[in-house]
């Protein structure tokens, strides 16, 4: 990674960074937020609209 | 064909029917065939996103150009992580999710035309889709069937014919729940036979930072020595032409940016990075995966593993591709990749089979075609509910008691069209192998600033929506026949009409087609929504509220 240019560290570095925010968000908001297939309510979405 | 691939084989199919009969099983109604129920686990749809995304063409195509291009592709894995999966699924993800519960949308296009009260919209959006996704679709058919038509020496045809067939059966059973379920174990396998190569690569060029350091060696040797010779000395499309192309365009080096706003960075940028990093936002396809889950729980979670999966498919295939030219520098004469393998597209097969051991080369085509197959059951799904039920019974009438029937209809019509041109068009034209980089300019600039408007501005109107997807159907389309160096040259329509390559000359030809026609599409969204009246407080209530 040493002989990496400025653009390309970057984006490696940008890369990994992205990665690891993924998995720390999937962590702390694993199970944060507290959420009917009478599905043919069809029927009274078309008629409303 | 040895015992143990035979039993691979057997084993792959017979998991594969289990999971379309599970998935046959649970399909009850539309809902579980259009969006799974509405109840899929978290691992199942990060997966199945992260698979359906992730085609033959971005691990082979993509992995081939970076052998070519280097390392500058990993602003194209930032991209992929950082809108594909983080921006969609955090800021995108729910408020669809919801939307989609209120005005009950099974599909993208319905999900727009009802936010805007407006058939016209799902109409166009499913004929769209249903017009140029079987194009999409055909091409990765065809780069599925040449791999198991190399490694298996069988004819093409027959190859793609029961390949078709396979696929066919568990999204015409199972729907979107047999899909999704094929997808994550496409998913893991595509994932494993990654991680395997990565270390294996690693070792092979005597480990990480040594791998790189070579790298600039190999540069040097086989691809600096070209300055002095002429592009018009060297056979247009050989490895050296190519590599010489790259100098030309302001390539320094695999470890190295190209020269600022030169035609190398404009191409990395715009049509690379921005082109697929951007418009993968605005895919029908992966939208609807958002519809599939229970609750924002669901894609806080599938943000963890969306994230791993994609780092860990093009992350990996770019580093390995560009890596792929010191392997063959110290095994094949000192030669870099393109000049030992012949072409782009041939890189990433032919290293594998020439650097690998033979089990680890089958584990890899297994992968191969797990790409392939997920993304293409999902094409299929995706182009069967645009044709059945965004444009059918849209025009037919609502309400239609068989309408899960019409969209198996559906998806049987688009299949056949699919498998057609894959079967007629085995040599790939132009507008197939560039159908990927057409979608994904056309979905972007027209549907994403229907899609972001729609989701978070209530002032957006139904005019504001038709026009801005008319102007970004039409800049895109001009641009992609008219201008863009590698569309409009393969497409041939602008030397037929006037007789050149490119109505435009100079470095703004190598800008994206999204690049032009997304801002223009959002300002004509903007200034029409406001200038016409705002929709009815009903509708928006509808939309917005519990």
């Amino acid at each position: 990674m040493e002989t990496f240019d400025l653009g390309v560290g970057l984006a490696f570095w940008l890369m990994n960074a992205s990665a690891i925010l993924c998995v720390i968000y999937g962590i702390v908001y694993w199970n944060k937020d507290k959420e009917n297939t009478t599905w043919d309510d069809e029927a009274k979405i078309n008629k409303d609209l | 064909m040895g015992m143990f691939e035979n039993i691979i084989i057997i084993l792959y199919l017979l998991v594969l029917g289990y999971l379309g009969f599970i998935g046959y099983k649970q399909t009850k109604n539309s809902a579980d065939y259009l969006i799974a129920g509405g109840n899929t686990h978290p691992f199942v749809m990060a997966l199945s996103y992260g698979a359906t995304f992730i085609s033959t063409a971005a691990i082979v195509g993509f992995g081939g150009v970076a052998a070519w291009l280097g390392n500058s592709l990993l602003w194209l894995t930032f991209c992929n992580i950082f809108i594909g999966v983080f921006v969609a699924f955090v800021f995108l993800g729910n408020p669809t999710r919801k939307m989609g519960i209120r005005l009950n949308a099974h599909t993208f296009p319905e999900l727009l035309g009802r936010r805007f009260n407006s058939k016209f919209i799902q109409i166009f959006g499913g004929v769209l889709i249903a017009f140029f996704m079987p194009l999409y679709a055909s091409a990765v058919l065809i780069g599925g069937t040449e791999f198991i038509v190399a490694y298996f020496k069988v004819d093409y045809h027959m190859a793609l014919l029961v390949f078709s067939i396979i696929i066919t059966g568990y999204v015409l059973a199972g729907g979107l729940k047999g899909v999704m379920l094929t997808d994550a174990l496409q998913g893991v396998i595509m994932f494993m036979a990654m991680l395997i190569l990565l270390v294996m690569v690693f070792k092979s060029v005597g480990g990480v930072d040594v791998g790189f350091f070579k790298l600039e060696e190999v540069w040097s040797k086989t691809v600096a020595t070209l300055s002095n010779v002429s592009l018009k000395e060297l056979q247009a499309g050989s490895p050296d032409f190519l590599m010489k192309l790259s100098m030309n365009w302001g390539f320094q080096g695999w470890n190295k940016m190209p020269l600022f706003l030169s035609e190398g960075w404009l191409f990395v940028i715009t049509s690379i990075t921005m082109g697929v990093g951007i418009g993968v936002l605005a895919q029908p396809q992966l939208v609807v995966r958002f519809m599939t889950v229970k609750s924002k729980n669901e894609l806080n979670r599938a943000v963890l593993i969306g994230g791993v999966f994609i780092i860990a498919m093009t992350g990996i295939v770019f580093i390995v591709g560009s890596l792929s030219n010191v392997w063959y520098y110290e095994f094949n004469e000192g030669k870099n990749a393109l000049q030992s393998t012949g072409g782009v597209g041939k890189v990433i097969p032919h290293f594998i089979n020439a650097s690998m051991p033979k089990w680890f080369a089958f584990i890899f085509l297994f992968a191969l075609i797990s790409a392939a197959m997920s993304t293409l059951s999902s094409q299929f799904h995706a182009m069967g509910t645009a044709i059945g039920r965004d444009v059918f019974e849209q025009i037919v009438g609502k309400n239609n008691p068989n309408s899960l029937l019409i969209t198996r209809m559906g998806v049987v019509i688009m299949i056949i069209l699919s498998v057609s041109l894959a079967y007629v068009f085995d040599k790939q034209p132009a507008i197939i192998a560039r159908s990927t980089s057409i979608f994904f300019a056309l979905c972007a600039s027209i549907f994403l600033p229907a899609y972001i408007g729609g989701l978070f501005w209530r002032r957006m109107t139904k005019k504001g929506v038709i026009a801005s997807m008319g102007v970004g159907a039409f800049v895109s389309t001009f641009w992609l026949l008219f201008v863009h160096f590698q569309e409009a040259k393969a497409l041939g329509l602008c030397k037929v009409l006037f007789g050149v390559d490119s109505l435009l000359s100079g470095k703004i030809i190598f800008v994206d087609a999204l690049i032009i026609a997304l801002p223009l599409s959002v300002l004509t969204a903007i200034v029409v929504s406001l200038m016409s009246k705002p929709e009815s407080p009903a509708l928006l209530r509808k939309c917005f509220e519990d």
